[in-house]
């Protein structure tokens, strides 16, 4: 085979690259230079407006931004502890360890969009069931409507859709673990705390690492909870980035700016998790 | 010899009409949604489209979900699909996304819907790539019922480029059984010293609302509460915001602009009208269900609706609702126009007008269009005619969720919703005069606002105002920070472009 053959091979791949990578990011970046909007559907040019707008005339987005930190963050932090422990509970030999292996899993599998919409009617302050029982208790939350309850509420939805994933990511590998350590340490009398802070999180730290990141990077894009369930509201209270480049985007039909947004943003998540990662490997991965 | 009997002309009439009973009830029966009026005769009829045939062609249509107005566009699809044999695709799209659905393939250049559905307030932005509908159809009988206010709603600058299929007003609604109860009049007026009636002014709504706040007051076992309103943070909300301000803010004897001033294109959005509606509106927060402040058409359409508070002020849906057959409150609901004002803003003065002043809010409603490039103009402009046929039109305002609300002349007589509906006829001609005072009898509208970027300015109204709802700013702050915004939107779109568009809103305004 000479040498170019070996790049005709590579062809077909490189073509899907460019199809759905690299045009659309190509495509992204020259109408951020532009002023596309429903009245002006144009790719003009006009410099870097649009990101000296965003830096200097755009609180919104940079608070939207800091509520997105806080709920991914939070979120993520909350299904870690509650994935894990629920792998912790399966991993071992008990009764019906199949049935809740899959039990456990079921949030994921269903659509996030309809069950948003489930919840919401739970949620629903009037007409939902869980205010229904709780006024039994004299207490009525304004799931939706307080501005700080609203957070928890959408903490709620994804915690409970997204635990799932980490669960099996770690019961993953908490599976592949060699026995040898546990055994090393059973026999030098550790009881399950110690065995489980100095052998199984050390040697689940690479795992907890990427199951962490990629969660994190998933809910950095949190869109749909927040579309089915607040709307950004009440007020801003639960507006967050991705959802206020939607409105731009997809309802104010300022494309060129919401392109801007879009890079900025994607350069910023880029760069946080890559410190982000650096961080938990220093933090979690022992002796190294 | 076989004599010849004449036939009179009496006969004739007699037999012409059993044979459209028959007509009527072959239809009817076909199609029991028509089954209370049968077919009506016209251009657009089932038996007219009968006689079309599309057969191996296709139409597309994209419209709001089910049920308001998705579910009657996928019924009529059908309808539509078994009478003329064309193939109709119904593709259901949420309300705050048939904007860009459509605008999308619009700019691209792409036709993939022959149809598309959407909120007249999108003319502006969207008349360049919709076909204008032929003169064929704005000729026939049954658009010439439609009345002025909403031809000139689907109309730009004269011509007609949206087709009527829905009229839309924001009107009060209120419980009659309440309001007109001597027992609660009584003990209003001891415990206020106010006479209980259907409120004059926002300031007694929000008093009547907050006196009927928590309490049972209809015996049903559960609370009931003072208002139901459009509050979520929504595409929809900030009508409910303008439907509070037009009395503070919309003053006859002002010409020139109610959201701008058409001279300097400044927005008037921060004014002391508009402050004022949304200091009332912030004080609703405390007399509406709990949750209220989330509320979505669908929620306040299922609250007052289903009986749950006093009062409520937004579209017909949520008053046809109550009068279907199966509302617990049928016939214990009643229509009024929206509550006035005793004051007024004059902004040429800069001072308040101590007098009082009422305007009713010409909300956009519900229209469809059919695209530019589709390939099927006739059929496409042939389905909205039998949409919007007299038959299916009768049939479809009987339904509130539907959102099909009236807008031709026909519409406005109280005994159609009586003998057809079961109205109780006092109610029947109490809605009936509301529409058609707000229709022709006001000399003070206030027109959607239809400009270039429509949905960046609705975007920051609906912004400021649910902040100032959830407390996050004050009233004056809130819409402080919607006039900045409107004033870089307008400075982006730039300021002539916006006052050009403008000015045909407000022509219609100051023409009265």
């Amino acid at each position: 085979m000479n040498f170019k053959h070996k790049y005709l091979f590579l062809l077909p791949g490189l073509l899907v690259l460019l199809a759905i990578l690299i045009f659309p990011i190509g495509f992204t970046v020259r109408l951020s230079l532009s002023s596309w909007d429903s009245f002006y559907p144009a790719l003009d040019f006009i410099g870097i407006e649009n990101y000296v707008r965003l830096f200097t005339d755009d609180a919104r987005f940079w608070e939207a931004f800091g509520r997105l930190s806080l709920l991914s963050v939070t979120t993520v932090f909350l299904q870690y502890v509650i994935g894990f422990g629920l792998a912790l509970i399966v991993w071992k030999e008990i009764a019906f360890q199949r049935f809740f292996r899959v039990l456990f899993l079921i949030p994921m599998m269903t659509t996030p969009v309809i069950m948003t919409v489930i919840w919401r009617t739970f949620f629903h302050e009037s007409l939902g069931p869980v205010n229904d029982i709780l006024s039994h208790f004299n207490l009525a939350p304004l799931w939706l409507s307080s501005e700080t309850l609203s957070k928890f509420t959408v903490m709620i939805v994804e915690v409970w859709q997204w635990t799932p994933f980490m669960f099996l990511l770690l019961l993953a590998g908490l599976l592949s673990l060699p026995k040898e350590p546990f055994l090393a340490a059973s026999i030098d009398g550790a009881g399950p705390i110690r065995t489980f802070v100095y052998v199984t999180f050390p040697l689940m730290a690479p795992i907890s690492i990427g199951a962490i990141i990629i969660r994190l990077i998933e809910a950095s894009k949190i869109m749909d909870t927040v579309y089915v369930l607040t709307s950004g509201g009440p007020g801003t209270a639960t507006e967050t980035s991705s959802f206020y480049i939607f409105i731009k985007g997809l309802r104010e039909f300022q494309f060129g700016y919401s392109a801007a947004l879009s890079l900025t943003y994607l350069i910023i998540m880029i760069i946080s998790f890559t410190i982000i990662a650096k961080i938990l490997v220093k933090l979690m991965v022992r002796g190294n | 010899m076989t004599k010849i009997k004449r036939v009179s002309g009496a006969s004739l009439l007699v037999a012409a009409a059993i044979a459209t009973q028959a007509s009527a009830d072959q239809w009817s029966d076909k199609f029991p949604h028509i089954k209370n009026t049968g077919d009506i005769a016209g251009e657009c009829s089932y038996e007219s489209m009968s006689k079309k045939d599309y057969s191996g062609q296709t139409l597309t249509i994209n419209t709001h979900a089910v049920p308001v107005m998705g579910e009657p566009t996928a019924l009529h699809a059908e309808q539509f699909a078994a009478l003329t044999g064309a193939e109709v695709n119904v593709i259901h799209t949420p309300a705050g996304d048939l904007y860009s659905k459509a605008m999308v393939p619009f700019q691209a250049g792409q036709a993939p819907y022959d149809i598309v559905f959407g909120f007249s307030n999108f003319i502006r932005d969207w008349k360049q790539y919709l076909e204008p509908v032929p003169a064929k159809y704005v000729n026939m009988a049954q658009m010439k019922d439609v009345t002025q206010s909403h031809i000139d709603v689907n109309s730009w600058d004269g011509q007609m480029i949206q087709f009527p299929i829905d009229g839309d007003r924001h009107y009060l609604k209120y419980r009659k059984d309440v309001i007109d109860n001597p027992v609660y009049q009584e003990k209003y007026k001891a415990e206020t010293g106010k006479e209980l009636r259907v409120p004059q002014t926002w300031k007694e709504y929000a008093e009547m609302a907050a006196f009927f706040n928590g309490w049972d007051w209809d015996n049903d076992g559960e609370l009931e509460y003072g208002s139901a309103e459009v509050m979520k943070k929504d595409d929809l909300m900030y009508a409910a915001f303008f439907s509070r301000s037009v009395a503070y803010s919309k003053n006859p004897r002002v010409k020139g602009g109610f959201f701008f001033d058409l001279e300097t294109m400044e927005p008037l959005i921060n004014g002391p009208g508009f402050v004022e509606a949304l200091t009332d509106w912030v004080e609703a927060t405390k007399y509406v269900p709990p949750g209220g402040i989330n509320f979505g058409l669908g929620d306040e359409i299922n609250s007052f609706g289903g009986g749950q508070t006093l009062f409520s002020f937004s579209w017909d849906d949520a008053f046809v609702a109550a009068m279907q057959d199966d509302s617990p409150i049928k016939n214990k609901v009643g229509a009024a126009p929206l509550p006035g004002s005793d004051r007024v803003w004059n902004r040429v003065s800069g001072s308040w007008e101590d007098t009082y002043n009422q305007a009713p809010y010409i909300v956009w409603g519900w229209t469809a269009a059919v695209a530019k490039k589709s390939k099927n103009h006739e059929m496409a402009f042939d389905y909205l005619c039998f949409f919007a046929n007299d038959a299916n039109h009768q049939a479809d305002i009987a339904i509130g969720r539907f959102g099909v609300n009236p807008f031709k002349k026909s519409d406005f007589k109280a005994e159609l919703y009586v003998e057809r509906q079961g109205w109780d006829p006092e109610i029947a001609k109490q809605y009936a005069d509301t529409l058609m005072e707000m229709e022709e009898g006001s000399t003070n509208r206030v027109f959607p606002l239809r400009v270039p970027g429509v949905f960046q300015f609705n975007s920051a109204v609906a912004t400021g105002t649910s902040k100032a709802l959830a407390g996050q700013l004050s009233p004056q702050e809130a819409l402080d920070e919607v006039a900045a915004e409107w004033k870089k939107i307008v400075k982006r779109i730039g300021a002539d472009t916006i006052r050009e568009a403008y000015a045909i809103g407000v022509a219609l305004e100051d023409a009265e």
